[in-house]
């Protein structure tokens, strides 16, 4: 068994999206805990020195090679793995099996995963690329964030954009929280069953979190 | 039980040969008791369809008793109907009311090509039984039954995913045409048991290679295989599968 | 023109000394020599696979799209063996007996007795294949008991014991797929036996896919082809159970043995109506625990739970106290069918007797509750728990029977009757399980040869394993290795073409009959006619008509029957044909055969022999015989007797009082 037969068996694919499925939502908790810091309610200064360090030092820029890896690998990946299955089947059915077996969002990994590609297109134009060019790619000065932040989602389209990347996310997470690992081999169905909810839970608490962020700006809870 | 009769319109795929490309035909079936099996249904209309001068819909079935897996129709958008635990040969008119339309189309999968009307090829599955879904023990190898004491709770589950009976409706039911929940069975039932210990590895790799050769996708844990499976197979044979998979090549010095 | 070829010596000995004594073929010629096996249950499926090991180049065929799916899969209840693990005083002697007394005494002592020496083999060989029998929590293997015998030597995987059996043997033999040794022809049915010198060397086999008849060479032809149930249409086989295979050979001359013994199982679930196909069986295993019985009132009209325990008849326990529930099956069905006959039967077609869990459910309930220390347990819970227990026991059988009926056993009693579900009958064997037709064998129920007129439960699939793992893995040895110098011939050989063509002109005449009526219902008309007269209870009048009637509907079939389709393709109603044709002349001589024994035996009930107590009344005198039947003509056969010595068991009437 060459590594190549492994990681390109159907098995050895799908582990390849849950480790880097795992990977990004780690990836997750701590942006998530990071933007939290906008609540500190004082004026993004706490936040701001969070960013500077996430941006001016060199063990998370060197991290974020790999986050940026991690994510190619998890998309490119997901959209063959898509594509692949897609044209299993031959003829459609003319009677879909629908929602009797499966869950929607557990069918519409792809979708979802394409709804948070596009987000994430216009969420890095929004912050990453600026930031990042401003810094001329190198531990340079970056910019107020915050308020970035404040001005970006002043606008209402942009925040209903959001709201709704960030929607597509907890549905991905939804499903994909649990699927990761039994991907990995977890088959303890006491396990499964701690593990799926907490694969809820995390997506709401996601989601919620990230949802919120815009919408204080927007609507003003933050001054 | 109220016995009563029904009305139905049968709309069924027709489909010469592998070649033809085949459409829907629909059917009326009057008088139908809710007492018959749905292919006892199927045989009241095939009766009326020669009489009549055509040709009766072809149709995979032998057992009749939910045990041998030939059976496999797709009505109404699932596998095997609407019961759960269910193949189509213990399906029941009684599911069905007066004036129904019932839909039955042919299992859909690239890896189970049609062979005529709603009957299709489920070879790819023998060859992955030939791929390592076995014990290599020559007969007359063995030793006495009892010197190999099991545990209860393995023997059990082992059991439990040796009940599958191929019937394939995993993979009809599957968006990504995957043979993962059949392949599980067998490799749990094998890897839970101290016989299948020597071959372990080698029969989940080369299983899983030849499911991919035979043109099933690949699994995506959405539960559909499981919640249409006649005999209840778990999905978490999948997990099990998918940890096996894992061990193995990890740990294969080839 | 019968040389059964028992070895000599005492039985205990003759197979070992056969095994010691037989010709063996050494590995490099076993490499030339080719082996057909036609079927791919629980016999062919053991046999092709035993061979391939050996080293025969092995060729398989089934009618279904898999191996796995023969219809051995569909048994439920168990398979015995002589372990003794249960220290209940059994052993190979008395699995032996019983299966020589449960056949009434017209089987064969060596057989039988070898089947017992290797029934311990079976289960260990099963065992190591990773068969999941059923166990204790020790992890030591777990036995249930069977009608006809006092111990406990059934081995079980939950109702499911058939399934298992055969998905180990389909292993084995996939593997010798995957190995090269094994080649295997699925949606293939036999047609044809091609004999060369007066040899078996081939057969004709229709691809049921394309329609194409194939030509098939080898030293050797084994037939597993299962038993020919379905000649009564309504019978607890699968659908395409058929006597196909064995028929071919028989009009080829190999003999047809005691057609007439054909079992009916007593606890099936019953017809429901005109439109029925099949019937499907409640394993035997449920008369470990259900009771049986009728109303004592005859027509009673009340539900099952309204009748007070002192109103019901339980029967079997009254007339059969020290076997009770579990006596032989055509004891137990001739007793259900006495009592509807004299109306005393349930349910709206008045042909069901009541198969009863509630006492059962009760006594597990308060051993449950006698576990947990519970002494005060109200009825209500224990049933609960009682219930827990039954349905961890037969769970999977309450499933189907409340799929079919939309009843639930667990509050109401089962409805069951009698049914048609095993051939004792078929192809007369030797003791190399060769048939009169030289290269030509016969394995598992498709043979004669073990269970006289009547199977005891959980033997047939001890037989189909024996046949195939332990026994012609020997005796086709012996015989080839006579044959190591003929080359394969190929099968441009002019008697290939000459099978060929009986084929493929029987194939054309049957189309081109382009009558009314369709296939299904010639079917249903023969099962008719064999059911009502030849079936449960025989009388000579009825087996004179049920003859003549069966000769007529073969006139009307060859003249009025409706095939749509076409020849090459696949055409399910033609392989229809083919088999309902066979069944109908088998159906003659299975009435020719009932009306030749003038006795009563096993599961042949003749109305005229019987004693008082309508128990049945064998003539040993008389009939202490295999009735093997050489085919002649049309309607005309020969009927030469394999006379049946008791060397070591006596026979007496057999009593389960
Ligand atoms: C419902 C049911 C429950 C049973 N339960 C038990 C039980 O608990 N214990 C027990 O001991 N016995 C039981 N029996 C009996 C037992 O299952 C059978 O007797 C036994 O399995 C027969 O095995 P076999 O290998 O001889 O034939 P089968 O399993 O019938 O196999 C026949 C094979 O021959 C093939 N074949 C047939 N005709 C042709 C043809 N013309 N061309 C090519 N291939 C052909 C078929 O494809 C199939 O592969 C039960 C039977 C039934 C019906
Ligand atoms: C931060 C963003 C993302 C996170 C946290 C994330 C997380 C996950 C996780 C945990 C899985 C489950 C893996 C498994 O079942 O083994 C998964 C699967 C998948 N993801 Fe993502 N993902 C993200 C972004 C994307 C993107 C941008 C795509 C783009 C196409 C995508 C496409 C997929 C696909 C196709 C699957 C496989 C389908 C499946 O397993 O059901 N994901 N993802
Ligand atoms: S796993 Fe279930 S659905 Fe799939 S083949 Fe086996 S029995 Fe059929
Ligand atoms: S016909 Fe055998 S499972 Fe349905």
């Amino acid at each position: 068994m060459t590594w190549k037969q492994v990681f390109t068996s159907s098995v050895g694919k799908k582990l390849v999206m849950g480790f880097t499925g795992i990977f990004l939502i780690l990836f997750l908790v701590i942006h998530a805990g990071l933007n939290a810091c906008i609540w500190a309610n004082d004026g993004g200064k706490m936040f701001n020195s969070g960013a500077h360090f996430m941006g001016a030092n060199v063990v998370p820029r060197i991290l974020e090679i790999g986050l940026f890896a991690g994510l190619l690998l998890h998309i490119i990946q997901g959209i063959m793995l898509e594509v692949s299955n897609r044209s299993k089947r031959g003829v459609a059915y003319a009677k879909d099996f629908g929602n009797q077996g499966s869950k929607w969002y557990s069918r519409s990994m792809g979708i979802l995963g394409i709804l948070i590609l596009l987000f994430l297109i216009l969420h890095m134009t929004d912050f990453w690329f600026p930031n990042r060019s401003h810094q001329g790619f190198l531990l340079g000065e970056e910019i107020d964030l915050y308020a970035k932040m404040k001005e970006t989602f002043a606008t209402l389209w942009v925040v209903i954009v959001y709201v709704l990347g960030c929607l597509s996310l907890g549905y991905h997470l939804a499903h994909g929280f649990q699927s990761a690992f039994k991907t990995m081999g977890v088959h303890n169905k006491k396990y499964n069953q701690l593990l799926t909810s907490l694969g809820y839970c995390f997506s709401i608490v996601i989601t919620l979190a990230f949802v919120m962020m815009p919408l204080s700006f927007y609507l003003g809870w933050l001054n | 039980m109220e016995h009563y009769n029904m009305n139905l319109t049968v709309k069924v795929w027709r489909q010469k040969n592998s070649k033809d490309k085949g459409g829907f035909v629909s059917y009326p079936v009057k008088d139908i008791s809710s007492e018959m099996s749905f292919l006892e249904m199927i045989d009241v209309l095939n009766e009326q369809l020669i009489v009549d001068g055509a040709e009766p819909i072809a149709f995979d079935h032998d057992c009749r008793e939910g045990i041998c897996g030939q059976c496999s129709l797709y009505i109404n958008g699932k596998p095997h109907g609407p019961w759960m635990a269910n193949t189509t040969c213990q399906l029941h008119m009684r599911a069905f009311k007066d004036g129904d339309t019932i839909v039955v189309e042919p299992w859909r999968a690239g890896a189970f090509p049609v062979i005529k009307d709603l009957m299709v090829d489920r070879s790819a599955f023998d060859r992955i039984i030939q791929a390592g879904g076995y014990i290599s023990v020559n007969t007359g190898n063995a030793v006495d039954g009892n010197s190999l004491p099991i545990n209860k709770d393995h023997a059990d589950a082992s059991f439990a995913a040796a009940m599958c009976i191929g019937c394939g409706a995993c993979v009809a039911a599957c968006k990504n045409s995957s043979a993962m929940l059949f392949l599980s069975a067998k490799v749990a039932h094998l890897a839970l048991l101290p016989q299948g210990e020597p071959e372990r590895k080698s029969r989940v790799l080369n299983m899983v290679a030849q499911m991919d050769k035979e043109g099933f996708g690949a699994c995506t844990n959405t539960g559909a295989c499981e919640a249409t499976c006649p005999k209840e197979i778990s999905i978490s044979n999948i997990a099990r599968l998918n940890k096996e998979y894992i061990f193995s090549s990890l740990t294969a010095e080839k | 023109m019968l040389d059964a070829k028992i070895p000599a010596g005492s039985l205990d000995d003759k197979w070992t000394d056969y095994k010691g004594h037989c010709k063996l073929v050494n590995p490099a010629n076993k490499r030339k020599l080719e082996v057909i096996v036609v079927g791919t249950g629980l016999a062919g499926a053991s046999a092709a696979a035993s061979l391939g090991e050996l080293g025969y180049k092995v060729k398989a065929f089934c009618y279904q799209d898999s191996p796995r799916r023969a219809h051995s899969i569909a048994a439920q209840g168990g398979i015995n063996a002589a372990k003794n693990y249960q220290n209940d005083g059994d052993s190979v002697f008395r699995l032996f007996y019983d299966t020589i007394k449960g056949g009434d005494y017209r089987a064969r002592e060596a057989n039988v007795h070898r089947l017992a020496e290797v029934s311990g083999n079976i289960i260990d060989q099963c065992v190591a294949q990773g068969v999941p029998f059923a166990r204790e929590y020790g992890g030591l293997l777990s036995n249930r008991s069977f009608g006809g015998t006092q111990v406990q030597r059934t081995f079980y995987a939950a109702g499911q014991t058939g399934q298992q059996l055969l998905i180990g043997a389909y292993q084995a033999l996939e593997r010798q797929v995957a190995l090269g040794n094994v080649k295997m022809y699925a949606r293939h049915e036999m047609l044809e036996v091609v004999k060369i010198d007066d040899k078996a060397r081939g057969i004709i086999a229709r691809n049921l896919v394309s329609g194409e008849l194939e030509k098939h060479f080898g030293h050797a032809v084994l037939l597993c082809t299962g038993g020919y149930g379905n000649v009564f249409y309504l019978s607890t086989n699968a659908m395409g159970c058929n006597v196909t295979a064995a028929w071919k050979a028989h009009k080829d001359g190999a003999a047809f043995a005691n057609p007439c013994f054909t079992q009916i199982h007593p606890t099936c679930i019953p017809v429901s109506g005109d439109h029925q196909s099949k019937l499907t069986l409640m394993s035997e295993s449920l008369r470990n625990d259900g009771r049986i019985w009728v109303p004592k009132k005859k027509a009673d009209e009340r539900k099952a739970i309204d009748i007070p325990e002192e109103e019901r008849d339980y029967y079997l326990e009254r007339r059969y106290p020290a076997f009770g529930n579990l006596v032989p099956r055509d004891v137990a069905s001739r007793a259900a069918k006495e009592r509807c006959d004299e109306g005393y039967g349930v349910g709206t077609s008045k042909q069901a007797v009541y198969l009863d869990f509630a006492d059962a459910i009760v006594r597990y309930g308060k051993i449950e509750a006698g576990k947990e220390g519970n002494d005060h347990m109200s009825m209500e819970d224990i049933i609960v728990l009682g219930k827990e227990v039954v349905k961890e026991k037969y769970g999977n059988l309450f499933d189907m029977y409340e799929k079919i009926t939309g009843e639930n056993p667990y509050e109401f009693p089962m409805r069951i009757y009698p049914a048609v579900h095993y051939t004792m009958g078929g192809l007369w064997v030797d003791y190399e399980l060769q048939t009169t037709v030289k290269g030509l064998y016969c394995l598992g129920e498709a043979n004669f040869s073990d269970h006289g007129a009547n199977r005891l439960g959980a033997s047939a699939l001890m037989q189909g394993l024996a046949d195939g793992y332990f026994v012609v893995p020997y005796t086709l040895g012996n015989n080839l290795a006579d044959d190591i110098y003929s080359k394969a011939i190929e099968t441009s050989h002019p008697a290939f073409a000459a099978a060929e063509k009986v084929a493929a002109d029987r194939i054309q005449k049957l189309m081109g009959i382009k009558g009314k009526q369709s296939v299904e219902s010639f079917h249903k008309r023969l099962g008719k006619i064999i059911w009502d007269k030849c079936g449960m209870a025989r009388n000579e009048k009825g087996l004179k008509e049920a003859i003549a009637e069966v000769q007529a509907l073969k006139k009307e079939f060859w003249s009025d029957v409706r095939i749509p389709g076409e020849i090459n393709e696949m055409n399910p109603e033609l392989d229809k044909a083919n088999r309902v044709a066979d069944f109908i002349e088998l159906g003659e001589l299975m009435c020719i055969d009932a009306l030749n024994r003038n006795e009563s035996c096993g599961g042949h009930f003749r109305e005229e022999y019987q004693t008082e107590e309508g128990e049945a009344l064998r003539d040993d005198e008389n009939y202490m015989y295999v009735a093997a039947w050489e085919y002649k003509a049309e309607h005309e056969w020969t009927l030469h007797k394999e006379p049946l010595v008791y060397d070591v068991v006596k026979p007496s009437q057999r009593s389960y009082k």
